[in-house]
């Protein structure tokens, strides 16, 4: 079968495949590559005085702490304002809305929301958070703006688990005199914990990623401060750090320990992000 | 309890809205001062200059060709490993490639503008043999890695979606496998690959840190080996220091890469709906 081909169809079928496999191997080398650079150049450089520390002027010693510290508030800030309001969105969507047209409005919002980008986050953060709501630049702030960054992906994977909530489920709890709010919270709630879950983890990802929507609103401190206190106050996360550190001072070591923490960060976010999208198919098979 | 779930919903819509507002309202004034021939066309940017001159269109080419330059190196890596993975790999190949495409997409644009930093710019010094190599070709390469996560993902998931009988057609035809994925499957999916373009259109032209670390930031007209400004660094870059007419410019760059991306969403649209009506 394969002799009666001609030469031609051969070749293209021999180039083709080159050429794909070639690809493939092209981004998974990438990929690699990034990650055994970036852990080589960086890990060595993470030493448990620059974990622990703030930066000293005094010793001339930079240490990180503060901007570890930073993100965790940062991170726990924005999911604990960004939750609420993306599950509440797409129970709205899924349950509530029987308008067609107000469905479409509101999925359109969403999608416009995840294609701007994160610049243009920062720019309007500073202008209503910064200096309209006058909260200074404060990580409150930057939370404030990765939360609109974020709902379009929180309301995205609830609304994905909630369509695998079986219709007769609602229907029998319904049956069986539950009223509309009682039925989300016992059945259709409990039912989409796994988009979430993975809504949660991708949206970690993104805040621990992000950086230009913070460098106007979050500024670019390194002080220690306690969770309440920092929310009023100027703070960098790590990517931020990471900037400031490689392209205002050149201190490249502190920048690829910092890289190399991100990166693990990020490869653990991708692991449970595979799990938790594991999880959600598992149901959607029942 | 419906209305406080109304709400929620809202919410999305007024943050479009409360965006889109803002952008108009600080970006128009800085506009109409400069003149808007002016502005748009001006090749020439001084803000701080006295008296400063506000000329964006060497922003605008800068992004314009930076995108297409990625594109041009991106989409045809991104598309062949699309193709492969969503039609010839073995499971095993595929799902850890698919892994790495999930890494390239996680990894924060300040280490992507870090490793361009450090392995990049120095790579083109010697390569091209040029004083400094911070400049447009270091962050067309740098982009075009970052776009194909977003290439690859929806083209794949395009791929897969078209219907087993199309192929099963094809090959009983006495196609071979290659020629049935190239010839029957990529045109059936080819709504969904499109979409995975625009998509990195609107990634590399939103791209701020990653370029801001290895474009250099000089308001040159664009050229592969000299420094250059992206509409995204040039907000980025004078932000912090900027004030008055200077700074209400900055917004209407902002305002004018708003527009970009409002109409790469329009075409990202378009196309998503067609390939659902199919």
């Amino acid at each position: 079968m394969k002799r009666s081909l001609s030469f031609r169809r051969r070749a293209y079928g021999a180039v083709m495949m080159f050429l794909m496999r070639l690809a493939v191997v092209i981004v998974c080398a990438l990929a690699a590559s990034l990650v055994a650079y970036v852990l080589w150049r960086g890990v060595p450089n993470i030493t448990w005085e620059l974990l622990s520390t703030k930066r000293s002027y005094a010793n001339g010693t930079i240490g990180i702490l503060p901007d570890i510290l930073s993100t965790v508030y940062v991170v726990a800030a924005s999911l604990a304002i960004v939750l609420p309001l993306g599950v509440g969105a797409a129970i709205y969507l899924n349950e509530y809305a029987r308008s067609r047209r107000l469905v479409a409005v509101i999925e359109y919002a969403a999608e416009t929301l995840s294609g701007i980008p994160s610049i243009i986050y920062g720019l309007v953060g500073m202008l209503f958070f910064c200096q309209f709501l006058n909260m200074k630049t404060s990580l409150l702030a930057g939370s404030l703006t990765l939360v609109i960054m974020n709902l379009p992906t929180v309301i995205r994977t609830t609304q994905e688990s909630l369509r695998t909530v079986p219709a007769g489920l609602r229907e029998g709890a319904f049956a069986l005199g539950a009223d509309k709010w009682r039925v989300i919270r016992t059945v259709v709630l409990p039912g989409s914990v796994p988009g979430i879950v993975a809504g949660c983890i991708l949206s970690v990802g993104r805040i621990l990623g992000e950086s230009a929507a913070l460098l106007f609103t979050a500024g670019f401190a390194h002080e220690l401060y306690g969770f309440f206190e920092g929310m009023g106050s100027a703070g960098a996360t790590l990517t931020v750090a990471l900037y400031v550190y490689a392209k205002e001072e050149g201190e490249f070591g502190v920048a690829f320990a910092i890289a190399a923490i991100l990166m693990a960060l990020t490869l653990a976010v991708n692991f449970s992000a595979e799990a938790a999208g594991r999880a959600l198919r598992k149901r959607s098979g029942q | 309890m419906r209305w406080v779930f109304l709400l929620a919903g809202l919410t999305a819509v007024g943050f479009v809205a409360l965006i889109s507002v803002y952008l108009v309202v600080s970006g128009i004034p800085a506009m109409i001062e400069i003149g808007p021939a002016e502005f748009l066309f001006g090749t020439k940017w001084a803000s701080t200059a006295e008296p400063p001159s506000f000329g964006i269109l060497p922003f605008i080419l800068t992004s314009v060709y930076g995108t297409a330059g990625a594109i041009l190196l991106g989409v045809p890596v991104g598309f062949m490993a699309a193709v492969y993975l969503g039609k010839v790999a073995p499971q095993r190949v595929r799902s850890a490639a698919m892994a790495a495409v999930g890494l390239l997409a996680g990894i924060p644009s300040v280490v992507y503008g870090l490793v361009g930093m450090l392995v990049l710019l120095p790579a083109i010094r010697n390569v091209f043999g040029v004083p400094d190599g911070a400049g447009l070709l270091a962050a067309i390469l740098v982009l075009s890695v970052m776009i194909l996560p977003s290439i690859i993902k929806v083209s794949v998931t395009a791929l897969e979606a078209v219907p087993k009988s199309y192929e099963d057609a094809s090959l009983a035809l006495g196609a071979t496998p290659v020629e049935t994925y190239m010839r029957v499957s990529v045109p059936a999916a080819k709504s969904g690959i499109a979409a995975s373009v625009v998509l990195g259109v609107g990634r590399a032209i939103g791209e701020a840190m990653a370029v801001m670390m290895v474009a250099g930031n000089a308001p040159n007209m664009p050229s592969l080996f000299e420094s250059v400004r992206f509409l995204t660094t040039a907000v980025a870059s004078e932000m912090s220091y900027a004030g008055g007419l200077q700074r209400q410019a900055l917004f209407s760059i902002a305002l004018v890469l708003f527009l970009f991306i409002m109409l790469i969403n329009a075409a990202l649209n378009l196309l998503l709906k067609r390939g659902d009506a199919k």
